[in-house]
């Protein structure tokens, strides 16, 4: 009767146990095949053994990379030329309907404002606090604060601005957003902040912004410590201004990482969801391409145009990616 | 001496072993647990089987339904499996295809049931369908029914046509609950025009889901402004979204929901949470709030609301609903959902457990276990404590019909996203009435 009554109370160590136990072997498992595959590798011949390097090497990395990524990419590609369900091919209506629902075309347009400004203002807000913290004594406080924000998950970060915009329409209850506050003390009429097309995409930007400004500095602080001292003080000796040395030698200098903070910010924005989600989810004309693609295939169930938008998504990474190759390659050779 | 007490001993103490012993199989009337097995006898012949029940009720509700069935299970020696997942809809299919379907499931709307009619789930038993009829008005026995074919039993229930207020607010200030939509308007205008609070919150917030609260407004008062009829053709797009009768209805949401006198700013109905407008009639800056029945434990939890008798006028932060009226005091339809037990499996054990969630004794069972309903007849409201949920066993009780929300019965095109988004575009855009309706036929999938 007792044993009965204290089988059926669960302790947590109920759960723990047998995953424990499964890591445990799991590993087991792992190390013995690896230690297998050495074993196999240290008696083949010297020229078995080339291949088997290619072998063991190669082979699980390009199956994983096959299911997990050459295959959807296939299958995306076949589904954004099918119907909602993926039973009948319907040519390019998918697109057609992307192309001409106004809707859409607002995704389109707003997707377009978040790639273009995100990364530029992002970048020229980094590099303008790394260059101006590039000599300063404690630039560690200033430069850990703007860090900061990469640490905070981009839900996070919707979270707490959208407190920072909140807005109160009951004149019963308090107001308690910081902007509302700024703009009342400042004398305007503070208007529901979230609500205002095109204002509020502007807002939503400013928390991407927010965030990817540390990750720019960061990087750009980095590539500045690089440029050489003797440099610098040449063009101090000859009477160069600290803007014209700004200008003709750091950003010359660090050309190509300012290169890659912007081809990196501008793919992280074209993907941007999260934010968009939490804060408005996609409402009041702010929504973004990768917002809608989720919503069509997970929320409308129409497979068709949630691939068609990922497939436009997909086009609109690639010159990206393929400028941002091509640099590394340039700057490979001029090494 | 000795010798002969020593024996005694023995015998009483074998005895009570054997007492023991054969305690749980004795085939006495009261086993020991104040449990009178012969309420049970129906069920029985059933010994030792297992029957599987898969659900989206998982813990702390699981714990209730186990609890229920605790006396069953022991009397009729039906071991019942609760399987509850939150991936329920997803894994339902993959189960019912892979040939691992469970005995029992409880489908959470009729829409996903309709897709397993004749693909794996069992006509339900003529016990069953007898007790159905005998319990359940017609309204909800169709929603178990596919083609004619009735397959699933109807569980729990939930009803969404409630406006929550707070007594002692209309005590104070003498409004009275009003019982036709007339009064409501009355009552609204009266309440504006003492400006004392604001007579209506509301608020369509709720993350990604944005633009529910919209739908379901339009949908309780499509119920009150059209037939029954004319509500199913509607959800099942028999008549455009954009009908004449659809109009109507949006047009008589937006006389509240767009009347800036009764809510204050329009447009930030978008941004308001639903929580938050619910909020508003605890703290006494709103009158009224158009919401279901769950909203109650959330304002419990966060904002210290009390939820009393409609009569009891005295609490502070105390909180109740009424009745979201009709176009006349007889004309009641409810708005709700509920849950349908389907079998997948004609195992008699499987029926026999089927047939015991139909009866008045576990609903009322279950019901006094506590924060459950359903819409069996032969539920004891004495047996429902919480205030709210007495109100909701009134409504469905005298229901001249009962509804499913519309848009959980609608393709998740629309009912989860251009109906959602559309009715945020209507109050945060000032989108007009026919733009909405025709943006949303427009969107409803082709075939």
């Amino acid at each position: 009767m007792n044993s009965a009554f204290y089988a059926a109370v669960k302790t947590p160590w109920d759960t723990i146990g047998p995953n424990l136990l499964q890591l445990v072997l799991a590993l087991v498992a792992f190390a013995a095949i690896v230690y297998l595959v050495f074993l196999v590798a240290s008696r083949a011949s010297v020229k078995t053994q080339d291949w088997l390097k290619y072998l063991v090497f190669l082979v699980p990395a390009s199956l994983l990379l096959l299911v997990g990524l050459v295959y959807p990419t296939i299958r995306t590609m076949i589904m954004a030329f099918m119907d909602a369900d993926s039973e009948l091919f319907i040519g390019v209506d998918n697109f057609v309907w992307a192309f001409t629902i106004p809707e859409i075309l607002i995704v389109l347009r707003n997707t377009a404002i978040w790639v273009l400004l995100v990364p530029i203002l992002a970048t020229a807000l980094g590099l303008a606090v790394a260059y101006l913290t590039d000599r300063m004594k404690r630039a560690a406080v200033v430069t850990s604060l703007i860090f900061m924000p990469m640490a905070i998950s981009f839900v996070g970060a919707g979270v707490i601005w959208k407190f920072v915009y909140d807005y109160q329409p009951n004149k019963f209850k308090a107001d308690i957003g910081l902007l509302s506050a700024i703009s009342e003390a400042l004398g305007f009429t503070p208007p529901n902040w979230l609500l205002e097309a095109p204002v509020n995409t502007l807002l939503l930007i400013v928390v991407m912004i927010w965030i990817q400004t540390g990750f720019a500095m960061v990087v750009l602080a980095a590539a500045m410590k690089n440029v050489p001292d003797e440099i610098v003080e040449a063009a101090m000796l000859d009477g160069a201004k600290p803007w014209a040395r700004f200008i003709r030698i750091t950003m010359p200098m660090i050309r190509s990482t300012i290169v890659v903070v912007l081809t990196t910010t501008m793919i992280g924005t074209l993907k941007v969801f999260d934010i968009v989600r939490t804060m408005t989810g996609g409402n009041f004309q702010t929504n973004v391409i990768a917002n809608e693609m989720y919503s069509q295939s997970f929320r409308a169930m129409d497979y068709g145009h949630g691939s068609a938008l990922a497939i436009i998504l997909f086009l609109g990474c690639l010159p990206i990616i393929a400028y941002n190759i091509r640099q590394l390659r340039l700057e490979r050779t001029e090494r | 001496m000795k010798s002969s007490k020593g024996r005694a001993l023995a015998v009483v103490a074998s005895a009570a072993i054997a007492a023991l012993v054969f305690a749980g199989c004795a085939p006495a009337a009261d086993n020991g647990n104040g449990v009178n097995c012969d309420d049970y006898s129906q069920y029985k012949g059933h010994e030792g089987t297992e029957v599987e029940i898969y659900t989206t009720i998982i813990d702390p509700e699981a714990g209730l339904f186990k609890e229920s069935f605790a006396d069953f299970e022991e009397c009729t020696g039906i071991t019942i499996n609760w399987n509850g997942t939150q991936e329920f809809e997803a894994q339902i299919p993959v189960r019912v295809e892979g040939g691992t379907a469970p005995d029992l499931a409880i489908f959470p709307q009729p829409g996903l049931l309709a897709k397993f009619a004749g693909k794996g789930l069992v006509e339900a038993s003529a016990e069953v369908t007898a007790s159905v009829d005998a319990n359940y008005s017609a309204d909800w026995k169709n929603y178990g029914t596919v083609d004619g074919a009735f397959y699933a039993a109807p569980l729990g229930a939930n009803v969404k046509s409630f406006v929550w207020y707070a007594p002692k607010v209309f005590a104070d200030n003498g409004y009275t609950v009003p019982t036709t939509w007339d009064e409501l308007i009355t009552l609204s205008d009266k309440i504006a025009a003492d400006g004392k609070v604001q007579p209506w919150c509301v608020g369509f917030g709720s993350g990604e889901a944005t633009g529910w609260v919209g739908t379901d407004w339009m949908e309780d008062i499509m119920l009150r402004t059209a037939s029954a009829e004319t509500y199913d053709a509607w959800v099942t797009h028999k008549i455009a979204f954009n009908d004449p009768a659809v109009a109507a209805a949006i047009a008589q949401a937006g006389s509240i929901i767009k009347n800036p006198k009764y809510v204050g700013d329009v447009k930030s109905i978008a941004t308001t949470t639903f929580q938050a407008g619910g909020a508003g009639v605890v703290d006494g800056s709103c009158a009224m709030h158009r919401q279901a029945s769950f909203l109650g434990g959330i304002l419990k939890e966060d904002n210290g609301a009390v939820i009393v008798e409609p009569t009891d006028v005295a609490t502070e932060n105390g909180i109740s609903v009424f009745y979201f009226p009709g176009a006349s005091a007889d004309n009641k339809p409810a708005l709700g959902g509920g849950e349908f037990v389907g079998a997948f499996s004609d195992r008699p054990e499987v029926q026999a457990v089927q047939l015991y969630l139909t009866t008045p004794e576990w609903n009322n069972k279950k019901a006094k276990l506590g924060g459950w309903f359903s819409a069996n007849k032969g539920l004891d409201e004495a047996n429902v404590a919480d205030p709210v949920n007495k109100v909701a066993v009134q409504i469905l009780k005298n229901a001249t019909t009962f509804r499913f929300d519309g848009s959980d019965v609608m393709p998740a095109a629309v009912g989860a996203g251009s109906f959602w988004k559309e009715m945020t575009a209507w109050v945060a855009e000032g989108k007009s009435d026919k733009a909405v309706l025709d943006a949303i036929e427009k969107s409803w999938p082709k075939k």
